[in-house]
């Protein structure tokens, strides 16, 4: 697997999810720079990190969406390249245009630093194949501006179209939209495109890799991106 | 000839800070009257907070050497030696005054400031901490305190991407008007790259890198070495305004010119600015530095030398370049979009001269400017002694339970989730141990060493009695350091007293140092750097005194470390330690009692020394399954928080006979852990007797309640629910 990881200046998260990958795929992904043009030659999976870009002062990752490099994340998207993005990665998705909707500040207006549980709603997506349908995993969230949102209209196409691919749940499984802990519509922690190879989400998998240091529900997120990689 | 204008009045110096006595060695020393910006460089370099004027003479005695120092006190960060190449670099720093006039920014660039410090010494941050002192829960203003603190130190280190993974917040009246925040940043770095401020070398460009220079934080350090009264509110401009990004940048920018060898010395814009860090990087080398404030980047037009001087905008770096290496620095600083100005040269004159629109407008003796602070040796007067309290002497109507679940939602003792949630404790994917227990552990690079660390202090038995509270605070570091099966390495003091212009305040620091000197000598754990914040007073009333103890351990195996969570169900509990029922300063007095009283527990050292290296052993050996120290509040809430972080109970045996059953619940005799295992009892006996340390079976875990011999059971739910409402309730948050 080739993997790229964008690095803006403020990302923060690019060390983890480079170290997961390393630890699920035996590779090493490439950091690339914001400033930079394209991406390296033969890339397959493209990731956008956590972090704060540019101080997230505006709007969150509405910055970032205009970096140099995102002219390429774009075309690499566009002939169905693998594109994660991840908490500021996500945000940094809706504001390109890659995912619809928004993030906007948590409905309680505090940051959020806790172990979320999630159910995963589809696994026939490249980032879900190693989970089974329905199951709860546990990925940290951490962050000020999860609290996803979108039109109407919006919101009915992705629910019909099956595009809930993370969705937060209670401690005892069920859906709660009242009690989501970031106020986030119908409960949405992740996305995914039409053609199921662009994913944003909030929570992050790459902090549940290592038994040492928690659940390690978020390896088969980069077992299943391996996977499909080793055999394309 | 240095211009005068205006002129140099009784009252302007006043306003500097300075006494009439201290403006009269500026007068000696520089043999004239001293000119605007060289009255406020002498301001800033001769305040409290920055000369350390009433305090050093007694900080002389702290311990500070060990084999495994690199560096101690005197540089930005202490450095020690953790093996394989490596080392840690921490510090803790007050940032009491601006937090308490502008919570969110004052909270937020204290821990800029010491992540500053950090890496300014060629470490990279690897987990923060702090401790905070609040007023009462009912002042009127503590709500929006808590609320603006946490808000900041969430705010500046979750963009930053440092996990900050401990520490300890408190309630009380006497911070009604003055509550602390401490801030303590921990790093890690190659043992043989650690950078100094020290300049070497004549005629190097001395270079300005990072943010610019604005209007923000002038005369801050000197807001910071007085005393509140009416319109603290006024002081807002002297606080400074922190940009976690600019920080993050400079970070980056900083460690990358350090790896291509581009830098001499290097010492950040904290305190007092400019003036602080080119007198330091001066002195310190025997060297003079002359500045051009032209070149200096400002954010806004038609700054005065003496507001570029003292100036305590945030997130800027001053360095010495090595020869020819100007090129290369300023390519990487351009990279990450900082500036980078050449502002001035080191020179072999030994004078700070400061150059403006083409005139000198100081020029001072560089080395007189630190060495010649005054030094004073305050009188003062040892806190009286207090007397025990007997147990049987008091009137206890409350059942044991009634009082386990008042203490455990008590301001002090509920769960402090509601503000751990709000800072990103899992960025780098370290933590090993979360908030929540005795320290927090976090691993260092891939393993499999890992680093521990905690902030304590009780300034309850401080105030009762300074030395006996010195000591406790560095004994408890230690203890939470052990619990969690860590070799204690080094602490940093950060000491938060009232003003030392009165005898008794004066008092209480000497015999706190007194204390903490002499528990650091005796659990070789020595002082490697620190910071005093003084005059922490309103309306003339004080703190308790504060000494706030950051201390760091290290684990040879990460995975080794053990929680306080019960295990499993059917394990021995176990108390290690001998229990008299000191009731003394306890949590039980204060809280259940309303009484503030009597002699606080003493520290046997030996005892401490002990009864840790024996549970050192036990952890590392794989004999225990969990482990608490026992601190205040006693056996009892020791025992529920294990049971509250597992959801398994306990029943307990009855107290020892002849002993009051509330002391032997709640007592806080110190040198105590409690421990549990599965099985291997009999060895655990064996080494214990052994060793001479006493422990004694106390109950077994299991069920989903805490059973006390004779009293009602007590579920452990419904304590965990009391446990974590008290705060969100309070932040009027609910509890989601």
């Amino acid at each position: 697997m080739k993997a790229a990881v964008i690095v803006f200046p403020g990302s923060n998260r690019e060390g983890d999810v480079a170290r997961a990958l390393e630890l699920v795929s035996g590779s090493r992904p490439t950091l690339v720079w914001h400033a930079d043009t394209a991406l390296p030659a033969g890339t397959d999976l493209v990731v956008l990190p956590g972090g704060f870009s540019y101080g997230d002062y505006l709007r969150c990752g509405a910055i970032a969406a205009r970096a140099t490099i995102m002219e390429a994340v774009r075309a690499h998207a566009a002939r169905g390249g693998l594109v994660l993005g991840i908490c500021n990665g996500f945000q940094i998705l809706c504001e390109s245009g890659l995912l619809p909707g928004v993030l906007v500040r948590n409905a309680r207006l505090r940051f959020i630093c806790r172990e979320a549980r999630l159910r995963v709603e589809r696994i026939d997506t490249p980032y879900t194949r190693k989970y089974a349908k329905g199951s709860i995993v546990r990925f940290p969230v951490a962050h000020g501006e999860g609290n996803y949102t979108a039109d109407a209209e919006t919101l009915k196409r992705l629910e019909g179209e099956g595009r809930v691919v993370f969705r937060y749940v209670t401690t005892s499984g069920q859906r709660d939209d009242e009690q989501v802990l970031n106020g986030a519509a119908n409960s949405i922690a992740g996305i995914v495109s039409e053609k199921l190879n662009v994913l944003g989400l909030m929570p992050h998998p790459e902090n549940h890799v290592d038994p040492l240091i928690g659940p390690t529900d978020g390896r088969a997120l980069f077992e299943s991106l391996a996977g499909v990689l080793e055999r394309a | 000839m240095i211009p005068n204008e205006p002129k140099i009045t009784p009252e302007l110096v006043a306003e500097h800070g300075l006494k009439p006595d201290e403006y009269e060695r500026i007068l000696q020393l520089i043999g004239r009257e001293p000119s605007l910006t060289e009255l406020g460089i002498f301001s800033a370099m001769w305040n409290e907070h920055c000369s350390y004027k009433s305090s050093r003479l007694h900080l002389r005695g702290l311990p500070t050497k060990a084999p495994w120092v690199i560096q101690g006190p005197g540089e930005n960060a202490g450095v020690i030696d953790i093996g394989d190449g490596l080392a840690a670099v921490f510090k803790m720093e007050s940032h009491n005054h601006p937090s308490y006039i502008e919570p969110y920014q004052g909270a937020g660039t204290g821990v800029g400031g010491i992540l500053r410090d950090v890496f300014t010494m060629g470490a990279r941050p690897i987990a923060a901490l702090n401790a905070l002192r609040f007023g009462d829960p009912t002042h009127p203003r503590t709500r929006h305190l808590v609320g603006g603190v946490v808000a900041g130190i969430g705010g500046y280190g979750n963009s930053f991407g440092v996990p900050t993974v401990g520490g300890l917040v408190g309630f009380h009246t006497r911070y009604d008007g003055n509550c602390l925040v401490n801030a303590m940043a921990v790093g890690l770095a190659e043992a043989d790259k650690i950078f100094y401020a020290k300049a070497t070398g004549v005629g190097l460009p001395v270079v300005y890198l990072g943010s610019k220079t604005g209007r923000d934080g002038i005369h801050g350090a000197t807001m910071a070495s007085a005393e509140f009264g009416e319109g603290a509110e006024e002081k807002r401009p002297t606080v400074q305004v922190g940009d976690p990004f600019a920080e993050k940048l400079l970070l980056e920018a900083c460690l990358e010119i350090m790896e291509a060898g581009c830098v001499v010395a290097i010492q950040d814009m904290g305190a007092a600015g400019l003036t602080c860090s080119a007198v330091e990087m001066g002195a310190k080398g025997d060297l003079g530095i002359e500045l051009n404030l032209d070149n200096v980047p400002c954010r806004e037009e038609g700054m005065s030398a003496y507001e570029m001087m003292l100036s305590e905008s945030q997130e800027r770096m001053l360095m010495v370049i090595a020869p020819g290496k100007e090129e290369q620095a300023e390519a990487i600083f351009r990279k990450w979009g900082l500036d980078f100005a050449i502002v001035g040269y080191t020179t072999d004159t030994l004078r700070f001269v400061i150059k403006h629109k083409g005139e000198v407008v100081a020029d001072l003796p560089i080395k007189e400017l630190g060495d010649e602070a005054p030094l004073y040796d305050r009188p003062w007067v040892e806190t009286p002694k207090k007397a025990p309290i007997d147990p049987a002497t008091l009137d206890i109507t409350h059942t044991v339970p009634g009082i386990l679940e008042r203490l455990i939602a008590s301001p002090d003792f509920a769960s402090k989730r509601w503000i751990w949630e709000q800072y990103d404790h899992l960025i780098l994917n370290n933590t090993v141990q979360r908030p929540g227990g005795d320290a927090a552990v976090v691993r260092v690079k891939n393993g499999p060493k890992g680093l521990a660390m905690t902030t304590d202090v009780t300034p309850r038995y401080c105030e009762a009695d300074p030395f006996e509270g010195g000591k406790q605070a560095v004994a408890e570091a230690w203890r939470n350091l052990v619990a969690v099966g860590a070799r204690p390495l080094a602490l940093t003091d950060n000491l938060n007293f009232g003003n030392p212009e009165k005898p008794e305040i004066m008092g209480q620091l000497v015999g706190c140092l007194k204390g903490i000197s002499e528990a650091a000598r005796a659990l070789d754990f020595p002082v490697v750097s620190g910071n005093v914040s003084l005059y922490n007073e309103t309306f003339g009333r004080a703190i308790l005194p504060t000494p706030t103890i950051g201390g760091i351990g290290v684990l040879d195996d990460v995975a080794a470390s053990v929680g306080i969570a019960f295990e499993d169900s059917g394990e021995t509990i176990l108390l290690v330690g001998e229990t008299k029922g000191w009731l003394g300063q306890s949590a039980f007095l204060s809280e259940i009692l309303d009484r503030e009283e009597g002699a606080p527990p003493p520290v046997d050292l030996a005892a401490e020394r002990r009864n840790g290296d024996f549970v050192r052993g036990l952890i590392k050996d794989g004999l225990v399954a969990a482990v608490h120290d026992v601190s205040d509040g006693g056996l009892l809430v020791a025992v529920a928080e294990m049971a509250l972080a597992s959801g398994i109970g306990a029943t307990l045996t009855a107290p020892p006979a002849g002993m009051v059953p509330v002391a032997w619940w709640f007592g806080e005799d110190q040198a105590r852990y409690i421990i549990t295992c599965a099985s291997g009892k009999g060895a655990i006996l064996k080494r214990a007797e052994a060793a001479g340390v006493p422990l004694t079976k106390i109950g077994v875990t299991g069920g989903d309640r805490l059973n006390l011999p004779g009293e009602r059971p007590i579920m452990v739910d419904a304590l965990r629910e009391r446990h974590e409402a008290w705060l969100p309730i309070y932040m009027g948050a609910g509890l989601m």
